[in-house]
């Protein structure tokens, strides 16, 4: 009998290995270690090979084991099971481009990864010059998935006409935003879909060098990915000889130091450089003078392991998917507290009610929706009477939100906004570069002014203009989007919830 | 770490100085293990693209910190000035200088986490965590749809309660 655990680190972190283990002592039993289907709520998910296709129980603890062996000779149900996982709803309701492979092998199975499709965009796009290859990208519409949301088929264009001696790829892979996991999800769970995609890319602007910066918080995906840049190199897809093509790409992986602004992209290129991670003023824009102060593309893990698929099917393909212009899919991260937390790689355009409701649950507390963080920790806070809006670029934006990395973080009513504002403020001030006076010292005053505003008295209209004022010199003096939007959180809280400040409460919004 | 060789450029006058003050006895003050430690990062480390971060990393493995002593060797075997190599150490979140207690809970802090009583944790272990126990701020783990969560000993644990806290905690304790 063949079972399926995944190894992923949230399923490892809630007991997956020791599951595995009490499977594994089964002689019958023939345990594989696979990527996670991003159902964490229930993991570990045990996955058991039928003839129907795979059925799922969990979440299973050890304890639970020897039982659901037991049924499992009998054909007894188990109250954990969860029937066929292909027709569980919460799948069924997705459409996963990038996350195709989500639970189905070993992460490392490189036979497994050419035998899903793999490797079929890197082909492709050997046929191509790096001209058509960026104009496929562009086609695509696909754009940066780190948050910023720029036409990544653009940077590429302005990195392939800069001419120089040396070009690098860059990968993002700081993932610091609270609330997200899409991308250590791709390089713990299908690392060879990033790895072709950089491939492309470096292929795509004249790049035989690429970079992957890791954060040191995620242990896993740096151990898995270097795995597999071995693996990769030695089968001859990474390397001085791509695929036999005489074209050559090279992958370093660097590991960072706990510092968030190294997901700003400058910070980054420093820290890659072996520096500080200070921020550098643009321009010269990266995509001119970048890392080692050559002509680099940046991009995010999600961005970079979507190029397979545009490669292999196609942008025109690719651009079908999602709304305005917001093109092909997002995998949302629905996390904090929520009932059914997990991966949800949709189209653009679903709202976040049916995100938090329809796949969520509500709350895994059973308390109401009060507010959620869309983006991050610099992203704004919106009010459960805010839940309609589309989730597309311009479209959440005119509404106050900010999509980002896809991110989704709900609080239930017992949240304090106003110790929120306070943590937006403290968490800017612990991770400020230091580089501009606006983050550096307008972050650490936010806090003092804040907790003078909610301690009350008789000069809490003075408080709140400084306040107002603060934000303000923050948004518009700030180097980067680290002091530049860490107003962003603290006045959508006043805004919204003036009450937890000690304020007059706010009307209701129009429905 | 006599055996170090300078990678000089033009930098001649200030290169001497390093030379003195690294060829020279205050390197003694590290011990045998740390030399050990930083001589190894060096050599596997010194020729890499921006290799002060993956050199510091490699020390941290070793060690659980980076000797302040150490940061004359490594500036040396970098060409970077010692207070370069001060500034990144100082800079970044993870080096620590001194070696951490016999446990280390790293406990996320962020939003998701705080969404599901985090703050709760953080408290529970400024009361009661024992004098053995390094406890530091994390700013996500990405298990952040099992929150809260933490690295304990290098090990990560999701949908952690004061309960479970207080399990790892006892366990801490049968390992005196």
């Amino acid at each position: 009998m063949r079972v399926y655990v995944p190894v992923d680190a949230a399923a490892r972190a809630v007991g997956a290995d020791d599951v595995a283990t009490a499977l594994g002592s089964f002689a019958a039993v023939d345990v594989v270690r696979t990527s996670s289907r991003g159902m964490f709520w229930i993991e570990p998910l045990v996955e058991v090979d039928t003839p129907a296709g795979r059925v799922a129980y969990g979440p299973v603890a050890t304890e639970d084991v020897p039982a659901l062996i037991e049924s499992l000779r009998t054909g007894a149900a188990h109250p954990l099971g969860h029937g066929l996982i292909q027709t569980h709803p919460w799948l069924a309701g997705q459409r996963r481009l990038t996350f195709a492979r989500a639970g189905l092998h070993d992460p490392l199975d490189l036979g497994a990864y050419a035998a899903t499709g793999g490797w079929r965009g890197l082909k492709a796009a050997l046929q191509l010059d790096g001209a058509a290859i960026v104009e496929e990208v562009v086609r695509s519409g696909l754009r940066g998935r780190g948050g910023a949301a720029f036409p990544a088929g653009i940077k590429w264009r302005t990195v392939l006409a800069t001419p120089a001696d040396q070009k690098y790829i860059a990968c993002n892979a700081d993932e610091g935003d609270s609330g997200t996991f899409a991308d250590r999800m791709v390089m713990e769970g299908d690392p060879y879909l990033l790895i072709e995609g950089m491939i492309i890319a470096g292929l795509a602007v004249g790049a035989d060098q690429g970079f992957i910066y890791i954060r040191s918080e995620y242990p896993d995906a740096e151990r898995v990915f270097g795995e597999a840049v071995r693996r990769a190199t030695s089968a001859g897809f990474l390397g001085p000889n791509v695929l036999d093509s005489g074209r050559a790409f090279a992958l370093h992986l660097r590991r960072g130091a706990g510092a968030y602004i190294c997901g700003e992209e400058t910070a980054m290129l420093e820290s890659l450089e072996g520096k500080r991670g200070m921020v550098r003023p643009k321009p010269p824009l990266p995509a001119v003078a970048g890392l080692f102060g050559q002509p680099t593309v940046i991009n995010n893990v999600l961005t970079l392991a979507a190029i397979p698929t545009i490669l292999d099917q196609g942008g025109v393909f690719y651009a079908e998917f999602g709304m305005g212009r917001s093109r092909g899919t997002l995998p949302f991260q629905l996390a904090g507290n929520i009932k059914h937390g997990g991966l949800i790689e949709v189209p653009f355009g679903l709202t976040l009610r049916q995100l938090i409701y329809d796949f969520g649950g509500g709350t895994a507390t059973g308390r109401p929706v009060r507010a959620v963080q869309v983006g991050g920790p610099l992203g704004p806070y919106l009010p459960a009477a805010a839940l309609d809006t589309p989730l597309d670029y311009e479209a959440f934006a005119s509404a106050g939100g900010m999509i980002g990395h896809g991110g989704i973080v709900v609080f239930d009513d017992t949240v304090d906004m106003a110790v929120m504002a306070r943590y937006a403020m403290e968490f800017c001030a612990i991770e400020s570069c230091g580089k501009c006076t606006p983050c550096r010292i307008g972050s650490v005053r936010g806090v003092e002014v804040i907790d003078r505003l909610v301690a009350g008295g008789p000069r809490r209209d003075a408080q709140l203009s400084l306040l107002r004022d603060l934000c303000d010199t923050l948004e518009q003096g700030s180097l980067c989007a680290m002091g530049g939007m860490t107003p962003y959180p603290v006045r959508s809280a006043l805004q919204h919830f003036p009450e937890d400040f000690g304020l007059p409460k706010a009307p209701p919004l129009p429905a | 770490m006599r055996d170090v060789q300078p990678i000089w450029t033009n930098e001649a006058s200030s290169g001497a100085l390093h030379r003195v003050r690294c060829a020279g006895e205050s390197i003694v003050s590290l011990s045998a293990l740390e030399n050990t430690a930083v001589r190894d990062a060096i050599a596997a480390c010194a020729h890499l693209a921006g290799a002060c971060l993956p050199l510091l990393h490699h020390v941290h493995d070793a060690l659980g910190y980076v000797p302040p002593a150490a940061v004359p060797a490594i500036a040396l075997a970098l060409n970077l000035s010692q207070a370069d190599v001060h500034g990144v150490i100082s800079f970044y979140h993870d080096f620590r200088s001194a070696p951490p207690q016999r446990h280390v809970v790293r406990l996320c802090r962020a939003e998701a986490c705080q969404a599901m009583g985090g703050e709760a944790l953080s408290l529970q272990l400024k009361r009661v965590a024992p004098p053995d126990v390094t406890v530091e701020p994390v700013y996500c783990l990405g298990l952040c749809a099992s929150a809260p969560a933490a690295m304990i000993d290098g090990k990560l644990v999701a949908r952690l309660s004061p309960a479970r806290l207080d399990k790892v905690l006892t366990g801490f304790a049968g390992q005196r």
